[in-house]
């Protein structure tokens, strides 16, 4: 029988199995921040053990950093003490960090992958869930605890149950406007927050073929939120041409060899699923949620659905909403363009290009927020700088930032922001705050017109 | 980590689906560099009406509830891999979730630190909830060697599943980093092949 993807990466990296339990899966890369690895490299030293593979470990601080004045001292004393710790962790360990200031610095599902870290094949983790973003390049990538995280800094291995295979396959051609935010929205509020818990995710067919990278990693990022631990796509020469020629992409010989390899990848034509969902890409609209969980999604002209239980009913009370009301004419102060979802270039290029001679609504607050300290370079380069300046859009030095509100990046109780990020739980971004997810494109039309509507 | 074999306890209801770790502890209270005190602020946008002020409509804050086992709507655990939920859970005094469905990671961290996530059917759940909701003294009992979830007076007796090797690092109080930490010499033969 033949192999799928995900069978084929996971097999290389099985050092052995437990009778009757997991597996020990080997990292070919462990990315780190400041949040989730305190307390892990705290257990290294409780422990007196060393960082068994500094070399296949790579830092960054995203989460908890200002993204205004990155060149003063943090601050926020709590921030700034656990920023201090992952410099001090890393140094004291042998970690290459790229905090602050640095060129490479940035959310650490941006900065990864345009580094050339992150390549096909690769088995890689992350204290943090978003981590299934690395699967756009055909790599099993899938968040963990920082139990776990201790456990890859003691043996660059982890200890897992193989989890159960799905695809999910979206043929035809997409609707005008309709990009990958709106095709991951569309498949989870198809399949609900969790149809995709116990699996690993293949995603196929004409629409991901025809994606580019960023979109992939747009999509991919967002299978934690039906409950995947992660979500790939088999590597082609999309991904051949993203990687090549990257900072720490094989270079030479090394390239043809791993080329080679990446080659053989994809899922064998006879593979099995454990399960198999079909969508045709002609149904999927631009998208917009309307609840506090993602899959709480619907058509941006939609009328919101009657709840189905009890949380639903919660949900909406939260929201503000009522069912069978229609979401367009609805007044939006706050716009959040950024995440690991949508800051990378792309994506900026998409809000300029809708905003270039156009103006923010005077109730709007328009937040930019560059994936990575490259994005903000290229954004500078490209001339798009003056585009959001011009708009009044207020763009910001790069991290994790209103996404998940640990820093001072919030938005105030009970105002909606229209976000390009992954997720719309209650107080996500901010006690009380409603967030309501949608692509870069809604995003930027939001802030121009200061309430949602329609594009046609 | 601390053992675990059995527990009869009160219990706390949570008749709330997709509970996601933002809800059991919000990103703002996740700056601390070690693993204490999370417990204060378990559910906290929940429990507190304001800065001081708690809600007393919420079940941490009814008296009438105790005990260390949690009983929590179906997707337990949904949205972010942040342990400081197992850590919050854990330092408040669970010991026990029940759910009809947990979100992997979490459940991955509740077994690392020694919370015992049970799963059984949405009707035993909702027999439960209903239960609590009127009679919060009911006693719900756990014996983990038996994987066995009981409620004497609902004549309710649940078996759970449970990794063989989960079950035996719970009951001893095993942690993962010794166990692979013992598996040294399979790991370099294996990075002496891929290196």
């Amino acid at each position: 029988m033949g192999k799928t993807l995900f069978d084929k990466v996971w097999d290389a990296h099985v050092v052995d199995t437990v009778p009757d339990g997991p597996q020990i899966l080997y990292i070919d890369k462990h990315l780190i921040h400041e949040v989730t690895s305190p307390q892990a490299f705290a257990e290294l030293e409780d422990k007196g053990i060393d960082l068994a593979r500094t070399d296949k470990t790579v830092a960054t601080a995203d989460h908890n950093v200002p993204t205004i004045n990155q060149h003063l001292t943090i601050k926020d004393a709590l921030s700034r003490k656990q920023v201090d710790t992952l410099t001090k962790n890393c140094e004291k360990f042998g970690v290459t960090l790229y905090g602050l200031g640095h060129p490479y610095q940035g959310i650490v599902h941006v900065m990864s992958p345009e580094l050339g870290i992150t390549q096909p094949g690769m088995t890689m983790v992350c204290g943090d869930s978003h981590t299934s973003t690395h699967g756009a390049f055909g790599t099993i990538a899938f968040g963990i605890g920082t139990s776990q995280v201790a456990q890859v800094f003691a043996s660059q291995c982890v200890l897992m149950n193989k989890p159960k295979s799905m695809r999910i396959t979206v043929n035809g051609k997409l609707n005008p406007n309709v990009g990958p935010k709106d095709v991951i929205l569309y498949i989870i509020a198809q399949l609900g927050t969790n149809a995709g818990t116990g699996y690993f995710v293949e995603y196929a067919g004409d629409v991901f073929e025809d994606m580019s990278m960023e979109g992939r990693m747009t999509v991919c990022n967002m299978s934690i939120e039906m409950g995947a631990r992660g979500g790939m796509i088999a590597p082609d020469q999309t991904t051949f041409s993203y990687v090549k020629d990257r900072e720490f992409a094989p270079k030479g010989e090394e390239w043809d060899k791993k080329l080679a390899y990446w080659k053989t990848l994809p899922s064998d034509k006879d593979a099995t699923f454990d399960k198999e969902h079909h969508f045709d890409a002609a149904n999927i609209a631009p998208m917009i949620t309307y609840g506090t969980n993602p899959g709480m999604g619907m058509a941006l002209d939609a009328q919101i659905p009657t709840a189905k239980n009890e949380t639903e009913v919660k949900a909406l009370e939260y929201m503000g909403f009522k069912e069978g009301e229609e979401l367009l004419g609805k007044p939006i102060n706050y716009v959040f363009i950024g995440s690991c979802t949508n800051s990378r270039i792309e994506d900026f290029r998409a809000v300029a290009s809708y905003i270039k001679g156009k103006r923010k609504a005077a109730n709007v607050n328009a937040l930019i927020v560059p994936g990575s300290q490259q994005v903000s370079a290229q954004i500078q380069k490209e001339g798009l700088t003056q585009i959001f300046e011009e708009a009044g859009f207020e763009i910001r030095q790069s991290g994790c930032s209103a996404c998940l509100g640990m820093n001072e990046d919030k938005i105030p109780a009970n105002e909606y922001c229209v976000s390009t990020s992954n997720r719309n739980f209650e107080g996500r971004q901010g006690p009380g705050a409603r967030t309501l997810l949608a692509s870069p494109l809604i995003a930027a039309m939001t802030a121009v017109e200061g309430k949602i509507t329609s594009l046609t | 980590m601390e053992k675990f074999t059995k527990l009869q306890s009160q219990a706390v209801p949570l008749p709330i689906s997709d509970v996601d770790t933002d809800q059991i502890i919000p990103a703002r209270f996740l700056k601390a560099t070690n693993k204490i005190g999370f417990g204060a602020n378990l559910f906290r946008d929940w429990r507190y009406l304001n800065d001081t002020e708690t809600n007393p409509d919420f079940v941490l804050n009814n008296p009438k509830y105790t005990g260390s086992i949690l009983v929590a709507g179906a997707n337990f655990g949904c949205g972010s891999s942040r342990e400081h939920a197992a850590w919050a859970i854990a330092d408040y005094g669970f010991k026990v979730v029940i759910s009809s469905f947990f979100a992997d990671i979490f459940k991955g961290n509740a077994l690392n630190n020694g919370i015992l996530p049970i799963q059984i059917s949405q009707n035993d759940l909702d027999a439960i909830l209903e239960r609590l909701e009127a009679h919060p003294d009911t006693i719900i009992e756990v014996d983990l060697e038996a994987q066995k979830c009981t409620v004497d007076v609902l004549d309710i007796e649940c078996s759970f599943e449970i990794d063989p090797y989960k079950k035996y690092c719970l009951i001893n109080g095993f942690d993962d980093i010794d166990f692979l930490l013992s598996k040294k010499a399979e790991i370099s033969a294996f990075e002496k092949n891929i290196d």
